[in-house]
C-alpha cells in the first residue's frame, strides 16, 4: 500500500459486499465470493497485525496515553462493516482502531493518530480512542463508557429524519449497559422506532470487573425485553455467525424502523488497556489460552476457509506477511511525520474561527 | 413598533427558522403537545407537526445526546431543557460530546445544536432548579453561550444560534419570559459576541448579562436620582464569544466597573470579567473593581431570604457607592 493512500479496498460494503447484503438476509453467507471471503480474513488479520505493531511503538514509548487492544475481537468490526450499505453507519467506544480499519481507513493515517502526528486521522488531536472517517460513515471513536450510545440513536434520527433507508450501528462494550445514557437510548430508540442496531460486544470485563461481578441478570441484552426491543446472542468467534444475525438485524432496521439489542460473545486478549498490567489477577492464564487455543477468531475463520478451499498455505503466509509489511510501514510513515505545528493547537474549535467568517465578533480565546 | 414580550419573541425567531430551514428542529420535555412548560414554545407543534416538534420523555442524556449524534449528519436541532438545572444529569453529552468532538475529529466533524432553557434564581423553587451555569458553559473550549436580557435581544440573538455550525447554550430567564420591549416586524439578527450600551453614562461602568442587565438599569436610575451619579451599563449579550473591547472601552472611559452576575462568585463569569480589566486597563483604574453575586450559598427556598440572595439594585448601589 503506497503511503498517504485513503483507498484502500476492504471487506466494507461498498467495495465488495454491498450487493450480497442488499440480498435476502438467509444468504447472507451463501453469497458471499470467494474473493469477499478472502477480504474478510485479510481485513482482521490486518488489525491484529496493525495493532500488535501499535503495542510494539507504545512500548517503545513512541505512543503514550491509553492503548486499548481489540486483539481477539476482529470478527466483530469485520463482520459489521462488511455488511454496511452506502447509507449504513457505525460508532463505538474507544476500543476503535478495528472499526476503524474495517470501514477503510489506511494503517498509515491510525498509526500517525497513535503517535500523535499531524498525517493522523484526526490531525493528531484525538487519539487512540477518538478516531473519525466521516466520509466512510464512521463517527467514531469514543472515549466515555456508554457516551456514544445516545449519539448512535441520533444517527439513526437523522437518517429517518433526511428519510434515508440505512440504519446505524452503535457498538459498546459490557460495561457500558450499566450506565443510564445506554438505558435513555434504547427507550428513545425503541420510542421513535430509530433505525440502529446497538451490538454488545461483550468481552467479558469491563475493565478488571468480571461480567458476574458486575452487570445483574443474564444475557444482558435481554435487558431490550422491556423496551419492547428485539435482542439476541451471537457467538462471536464466527465470522458467519456474526454476519449471519447480524444481516437481518440491519435488515429490519432499515425497512422497518425496529432497532435491536445484539450480544456479541467474545474475548480481548490483552488487558483493558496496555497500561492494564493486572489483567492475568483478574483472570487465568487457563482461560485467556483457552480463548487463544479454541475460539480464537481469525484461526478460526482460517481453518473454516482451508476447508472450504478458499485459502491456502501460501495464500495465509501472504496475507500475514502483507498485513506485517503494512504494519511495519505505517509505524515507519508515523515516526517520519511532523507532529502537528503549535497553531493547530486553536484550530477545528470552532467552525466560524477555521472558516475566518466576519459574521460573529468577540473573543473566542482567552489566553493571556 | 409592536411590543412583545420575551417568550413570544423567542417564539417568533424558532418560527422564522423552522420555516426557512428544513433541517431545524426541536426537541424537549413537553414542547410539543403541551406547548412548552413556559409556554415558550406555543402554537409550534400545530404548525410545523409531529415531525419537526418533539416531546421528550425526561431523559436529558438520551434526548441530548440525540440530537448532538443527529447534528453530525446535518440536522439542527433546537435543544429545550426545561431548566438549566437538569443539565446536570446530561452533563457528559453537552460538556463532553457536543463541545469535543469537532476537536478530537480534526474538524471532520461539526455539531451544530441550540441548547436551551431558562437558568435563573429568584422564582422561590429552591437550589435544585435554580442554577446558572453560564460560567460552566463559557469556561468549555468548544461552546458559545448567550444569555440574552431582553426580548428584542433574545430573537436576534436565538436566530444567529441557529444558524451557527457550532454548538450554542442559549440561557433564558423566567422571570423575563413575560416581559414586553419593542421588537420590529421585520426580520434581523444580532451577531454573537457584540456588546450592547443599554444605558451610557460617565461615572462608572455597570457591567453585566441575562437579567442582571434589567438589574443593573434599575440601579443606574437610583444612582442618577438619588446620588447624582451617571452609570453605563454593559450589555455582554454573549459570554463567549465576549465582546472584551466593549469592556476595556467602558472602563477606560469611567475609570471604574461594577460586574453584576447571578452566578456564585467563586469563579463565576464575573471573575474573568475582572481579570481581563486588570490586564487591559489597569493604568485606567481609579478602584477596585466590585463584582456583585449570587450569595455564596446553595440557592435559598424562602423568598425574602432569596431576593436578597440573587443580585438586586440595592446591592448594586451599595457596591457602586463603596468604590466611588
Amino acid at each position: 500500500m503506497s503511503k498517504n493512500s485513503n483507498t484502500t479496498t476492504t471487506a466494507n460494503g461498498k467495495s465488495g459486499t454491498a450487493q450480497s447484503a442488499k440480498k435476502k438476509s438467509a444468504g447472507v453467507n451463501a453469497s458471499l465470493t470467494r474473493e469477499d471471503k478472502v477480504l474478510l480474513y485479510r481485513d482482521m488479520v490486518r488489525i491484529r497485525r496493525f495493532e500488535e505493531r501499535s503495542l510494539h511503538a507504545y512500548q517503545q514509548g513512541k505512543i503514550g496515553g491509553f492503548l486499548h487492544l481489540y486483539i481477539g475481537q476482529e470478527s466483530i468490526a469485520v463482520a459489521s462493516a462488511s455488511l454496511m450499505g452506502g447509507h449504513d453507519h457505525i460508532i463505538t467506544a474507544y476500543r476503535d482502531h478495528g472499526q476503524a480499519l474495517s470501514v477503510g481507513m489506511t494503517m498509515n493515517e491510525c498509526m500517525a493518530e497513535l503517535y500523535g502526528k499531524f498525517t493522523g486521522c484526526s490531525k493528531g488531536k484525538g487519539g487512540s480512542m477518538h478516531f473519525f472517517a466521516p466520509d466512510k460513515n464512521y463517527w467514531g471513536g469514543h472515549g466515555i463508557v456508554a457516551g456514544q450510545t445516545p449519539l448512535g440513536a441520533g444517527i439513526a434520527f437523522a437518517l429517518k429524519y433526511k428519510k434515508l433507508k440505512g440504519c446505524c450501528l452503535c457498538l459498546l462494550g459490557d460495561g457500558a449497559v450499566n450506565q443510564g445514557a445506554y438505558h435513555e437510548s434504547l427507550n428513545l430508540a425503541a420510542l421513535w422506532n430509530l433505525p440502529v442496531v446497538y451490538i454488545i460486544e461483550n468481552n467479558r470485563y469491563s475493565m478488571g470487573t468480571s461480567q458476574e461481578r458486575s452487570s445483574a441478570g443474564a444475557p444482558l441484552a435481554r435487558r431490550a425485553e422491556s423496551y419492547d426491543m428485539d435482542w439476541d446472542v451471537v457467538d462471536g468467534s464466527s465470522v458467519y455467525e456474526i454476519r449471519k444475525k447480524l444481516a437481518p438485524a440491519m435488515q429490519r432496521a432499515r425497512d422497518e424502523h425496529r432497532p435491536c439489542v445484539l450480544e456479541i460473545q467474545t474475548y480481548r486478549y490483552r488487558g483493558h488497556s496496555v497500561a492494564d498490567a493486572n489483567h492475568e489477577k483478574y483472570r487465568s492464564k487457563k482461560e485467556i489460552e483457552d480463548y487463544k487455543q479454541n475460539h480464537d477468531p481469525i484461526m478460526l475463520f482460517q481453518q473454516t476457509l482451508l476447508k472450504e478451499g478458499v485459502l491456502t498455505d501460501e495464500k495465509i503466509d501472504e496475507i500475514d506477511r502483507e498485513a506485517k509489511n503494512e504494519a511495519a510501514e505505517s509505524a515507519k510513515f508515523a515516526d517520519e511525520s511532523p507532529y502537528p505545528p503549535e497553531e493547530e493547537i486553536f484550530t477545528d474549535v470552532y467552525w466560524e474561527v477555521d472558516h475566518k467568517t466576519e459574521k460573529n465578533q468577540g473573543r473566542l480565546f482567552f489566553n493571556d | 413598533m409592536p411590543q412583545i414580550t420575551y417568550r413570544k419573541a423567542l417564539n417568533d425567531a424558532f418560527a422564522e427558522e423552522l420555516e426557512r430551514d428544513e433541517n431545524v428542529i426541536m426537541l424537549g420535555e413537553e414542547i410539543a403537545q403541551y406547548n412548552g412548560a413556559y409556554k415558550v414554545t406555543e402554537g409550534l407543534h400545530a404548525r410545523f407537526g409531529d415531525g419537526r416538534i418533539m416531546d421528550t420523555p425526561i431523559s436529558e442524556a438520551g434526548f441530548a445526546g440525540l440530537g448532538i449524534g443527529a447534528s453530525m449528519l446535518g440536522v439542527r436541532p433546537i435543544i429545550e431543557l426545561m431548566f438549566w438545572s437538569f443539565s446536570y444529569v446530561a452533563f457528559d453529552q453537552l460538556f463532553n460530546n457536543a463541545p469535543m468532538i469537532r476537536y478530537m475529529s480534526g474538524g471532520l466533524i461539526n455539531v451544530p445544536i441550540v441548547v436551551r432553557g431558562p437558568a435563573n434564581g429568584g422564582t422561590n423553587v429552591g437550589a435544585t432548579h435554580s442554577h446558572t451555569p453560564e460560567n460552566f458553559a463559557a469556561y468549555t473550549p468548544g461552546l458559545k453561550v448567550v444569555c440574552p436580557s431582553n426580548a428584542y435581544d433574545a430573537k436576534g440573538l436565538m436566530k444567529s444560534a441557529v444558524r451557527d455550525n457550532d454548538p450554542v447554550f442559549v440561557m433564558e430567564n423566567t422571570l423575563l419570559y413575560g416581559q414586553k420591549w419593542d421588537v420590529p416586524e421585520e426580520e434581523y439578527l444580532i451577531p454573537l459576541g457584540k456588546a450592547d450600551i443599554k444605558r451610557e453614562g460617565t461615572d462608572i461602568s455597570l457591567i453585566a448579562h441575562g437579567r442582571c442587565v434589567i438589574t443593573c438599569l434599575e440601579a443606574a436610575r437610583v444612582l442618577k436620582e438619588e446620588h447624582e451619579i451617571d452609570a453605563e451599563v454593559v450589555d455582554l449579550r454573549s459570554i463567549r464569544p465576549l465582546d472584551q473591547e466593549a469592556i476595556i472601552d467602558s472602563v477606560k472611559k469611567t475609570n471604574r466597573a461594577v460586574l453584576v452576575d447571578e452566578n456564585k462568585p467563586f469563579c463565576g463569569t464575573s471573575a474573568q470579567i475582572a481579570a481581563l480589566i486588570q490586564e487591559h486597563a489597569f493604568d485606567y483604574l481609579d478602584a477596585p473593581v466590585k463584582r456583585v453575586s449570587s450569595l455564596d450559598a446553595p440557592q435559598i427556598y424562602s423568598k425574602p431570604l432569596e431576593d436578597e440572595m440573587v443580585p438586586n439594585a440595592k446591592r448594586i448601589v451599595k457596591a457602586v457607592q463603596e468604590i466611588l
